[in-house]
């Protein structure tokens, strides 16, 4: 260790501005709740980036401890540490830095909304948690800012928590979660009794030592599927993803921030942390890989044919999320953290960008009523439409490069990489490019239909009574649960603009500094992760990528871009000059629209096969047998039993002073009595 | 001489006595007086006792239980005239204000 970077001020920064705003922000006028957060996110961010300038001439891995521990139990040592190394470096910079340019969004977004303190609390309190998460130097300091990132989301999903759909989707979200915890939970106390360590170094240490020879195949695959399985829950992949679309009952700025850009990219960054397991387990990485394929395609199809703006982006998220998990599965996680990044970018803009539409109609979320808003609102229709073709993987925005990046290793990385792998990424790329291209062509363009679309659609029934007051064009704006009217369609504050700008700038350029080799680049952000990430096998590769890769490489970027192509003219054909059209199609097709309209049915299935039989097994064993037959029973059974005793004994108790001085009488001769047959005590 | 066994016999016939008094009787005055005789039984045990061992402490204690007597029977009337003063009798049946 050559200089101690203090690491631990980065996580408690924000930490002290959720205690400040939690404790007393209520007795604050918002201006000083907004500086307060806002202050204490930009100095994380501040010394976050400082960090990293010390860290880019210093000896990485960088490893700090603070001078006490979590845990001691006899030799196990659980210490407060923290770690800094590349990896943790750019998702340092990614959370502290659009973390900050959301807190700037939300102070506009969330200004005629209640609870402002609480709001800004619990999102100062969630950039605490995350950035445990990400410096943490060992799992289970890690595993509490695991905990920590799902508690603030669960509090913020939940944040209009008189809404019933809001707070159930919180518990959902919160439940989904704990299963997925539960796997990392059980990966942990594996590694604990195999490695008697929590800590990184140590254990990637002892762990590269294994050979398959030393029969420990099994106990590694094991460790890498349990963790496998907890990044599923976090990151929302199949099976456990269908916490994430509910998750968009929170206001908008925390879908961009956690459900978006940072919290549900944990998992990627886990899978990518403990990548040296992984390697020595190339079955359970191929299961990694075939569970992102599968999430990537089966989400952008359910985004195909969602109505609320929020929910299609959420739907994408999770089909970007499998993107970046079929990436660790090739094992090519610089890829994945490249993605990691640049749709940090896009998709914070993206969710913020439909914040700022639906803040500038009034709250409504159902694209079948939006339209024409390209002129209405101009400045957010160019930064979405930055984004939109960012995501849709047009060059040179950034998506393109990073996407690329990913098909390209899903299909010629030796650790697993094929053709059905990479064939399954670009159709969904097609999809990508279709769904979001429908979402840009029903909100700008066309007319806007406000109020014509009959009401009663469960996703904006929420808001039906406070559209119902008002006319088509001077629409109320009062998304969220107070409606105030400073009627018609108007472009969002500069508060709320800015942040769009920056994210849409970064959108642009933040590719370009993984722009591979075969394109006259430098792929810079693969060399410098490649010291924390890299397995060999990837570096072995780069090193011998020859000409005939590169033309190939350039095809297949080609094909890709065709792809998204062909999903714009698609999207175009349908939603812009023929409109009439998608309803004959869907009409034609109605039993699997339907199934996909209703995302395949999978929340119903989930409820029969697992929560009906949990609940009645909670009901009628837990509830009804164990509890109150058994514990109650048991409980109630000793009170009523001292109060018979009692009752019983309650007649010694008179009242009459005669039958008192018998009883002393009695006792007395009964210790005589004692002391003549027993004698007296020797 | 008169032996020990005596002196315990009286005494315990004595304290008995006392005992089925206190058990008996339902005058608060009565009920004092065999407390008083029974003390008195214990105190004649104590003397023949030291008597017989030829040891002080006996008499010592004696000494003590009839300070400790004196001061009881100061209170003690002390309460049985508040008593008498407030419920207008002697009678312990009907002194029950804290029975249930």
């Amino acid at each position: 260790m050559t200089e101690n970077l203090n690491l631990w001020i980065i996580p408690l920064l924000p930490l002290a501005g959720a205690a400040i705003n939690g404790l007393f922000g209520r007795r604050f006028p918002k201006a000083v709740v907004k500086l307060v957060a806002l202050a204490f996110t930009a100095a994380a961010f501040a010394y976050a980036v400082w960090a990293a300038l010390q860290g880019s001439h210093m000896q990485l891995p960088h490893n700090e401890a603070l001078p006490f521990d979590w845990i001691v139990a006899g030799n196990f040592h659980v210490p407060f540490g923290f770690y800094l190394d590349q990896l943790s470096t750019v998702m340092m910079l990614i959370v502290t830095g659009v973390g900050f340019l959301i807190h700037v969004y939300s102070v506009g977004y969330m200004e005629h909304e209640g609870g402002y303190y609480r709001f800004f609390a619990y999102l100062n309190l969630f950039m605490f948690f995350m950035l445990t998460l990400i410096l943490a130097n060992n799992y289970l300091l890690m595993f509490v800012g695991w905990e920590g990132v799902g508690l603030a989301s669960y509090l913020l999903i939940g944040f209009f928590f008189l809404k019933d759909s809001a707070a159930n989707a919180g518990k959902k979200a919160f439940i989904v979660n704990r299963i997925g915890d539960f796997a990392f939970l059980l990966g942990m106390f594996l590694i604990i009794q195999n490695f008697s360590s929590l800590n990184f170094a140590d254990v990637f240490e002892k762990v590269s030592k294994l050979s398959p020879e030393t029969g420990a195949w099994g106990l590694i695959t094991a460790i890498a599927l349990l963790l496998m399985f907890g990044a599923t829950g976090k990151s929302a992949q199949v099976p456990l993803y269908v916490w994430l679309p509910d998750a968009m009952e929170g206001p908008t700025p925390v879908s961009a921030l956690i459900h978006a850009a940072t919290m549900v990219t944990a998992g990627i960054y886990m899978t990518a942390r403990s990548h040296v397991i992984f390697d020595k387990a190339p079955h359970a990485l191929q299961v990694v890989a075939v569970i992102g394929a599968i999430t990537a395609i089966f989400a952008a199809t359910m985004g195909l044919a969602q109505t609320d703006i929020k929910r299609v982006l959420a739907y994408s998220t999770v089909s970007q999320l499998g993107y970046m998990f079929l990436a660790c599965g090739v094992a090519a996680y610089s890829a994945a953290i490249f993605h990691l990044m640049t749709h940090a970018f896009f998709k914070a803009l993206l969710f913020l960008g439909a914040g700022s539409v639906i803040h500038a109609i009034g709250g409504e979320q159902d694209m079948r009523r939006m339209g024409g808003l390209r002129k209405l609102i101009p400045v957010t229709f160019w930064v979405v439409t930055i984004a939109t073709f960012t995501i849709a993987g047009f060059p040179p925005l950034s998506g393109f490069f990073s996407k690329d990046e990913i098909l390209w290793q899903a299909f010629s990385s030796p650790q697993g990489g094929n053709a059905i792998l990479w064939i399954v990424g670009f159709i969904t790329a097609g999809l990508t490019s279709f769904y979001m291209f429908r979402l840009w062509f029903m909100t700008f363009f066309g007319e806007l239909k406000l109020g014509k679309v009959d009401a009663g659609e469960e996703a904006h029934a929420a808001h039906a009574p406070a559209q119902a007051q008002h006319g088509a064009a001077s629409a109320s704006h009062g998304h969220g649960e107070d409606g105030h009217g400073h009627g018609g369609v108007h472009e969002s504050p500069w508060i709320m603009l800015a942040p769009l700008v920056i994210l849409a700038i970064l959108s642009v350029v933040g590719g370009w500094v993984g722009i591979p080799e075969s394109m006259g680049g430098s792929s810079k952000i693969g060399h410098y992760l490649a010291p924390a990430v890299a397995s060999t096998s990837e570096a072995l590769q780069s090193a011998n990528a020859e000409g005939s890769e590169h033309s190939k490489e350039l095809i297949f970027a080609g094909l890709s871009v065709g792809v998204a192509t062909l999903g714009f003219l698609m999207a175009w054909l349908l939603y812009y000059k023929r409109p009439e059209l998608p309803e004959r199609i869907t009409g034609r097709i109605h039993g699997l629209y339907n199934f996909v309209y209703h995302k395949y049915y999978v929340d119903e299935a989930y409820g029969a096969l697992f929560v009906k039989p949990l609940l009645a097994l909670s009901t009628h064993v837990l509830w009804h047998g164990i509890d109150q037959s058994i514990i109650d029973g048991a409980v109630n059974g000793a009170g009523s039993a001292s109060k018979g005793i009692g009752s019983e004994l309650r007649r010694m108790q008179s009242g009459n002073i005669r039958s008192y001085a018998a009883w002393v009488a009695i006792g007395g001769a009964a210790v005589v009595a004692y002391m003549i047959w027993w004698g007296v005590g020797r | 001489m008169v032996p020990l066994s005596w002196y315990l016999i009286l005494s315990a016939i004595l304290f008995c006595l006392g005992v089925s008094a206190f058990l008996l009787k339902r005058n608060i005055i009565t009920i004092f007086m065999s407390i008083e005789l029974m003390l008195n039984a214990v105190n004649l045990s104590f003397v023949a006792f030291a008597n017989h061992w030829r040891n002080l402490n006996g008499q010592v204690f004696v000494f003590f239980v009839m300070v400790v007597a004196a001061a009881e029977a100061t209170v003690g009337l002390a309460i049985i005239i508040a008593v008498f003063r407030t419920r207008e009798t002697l009678n312990v049946d009907r002194v029950n204000l804290l029975k249930l």
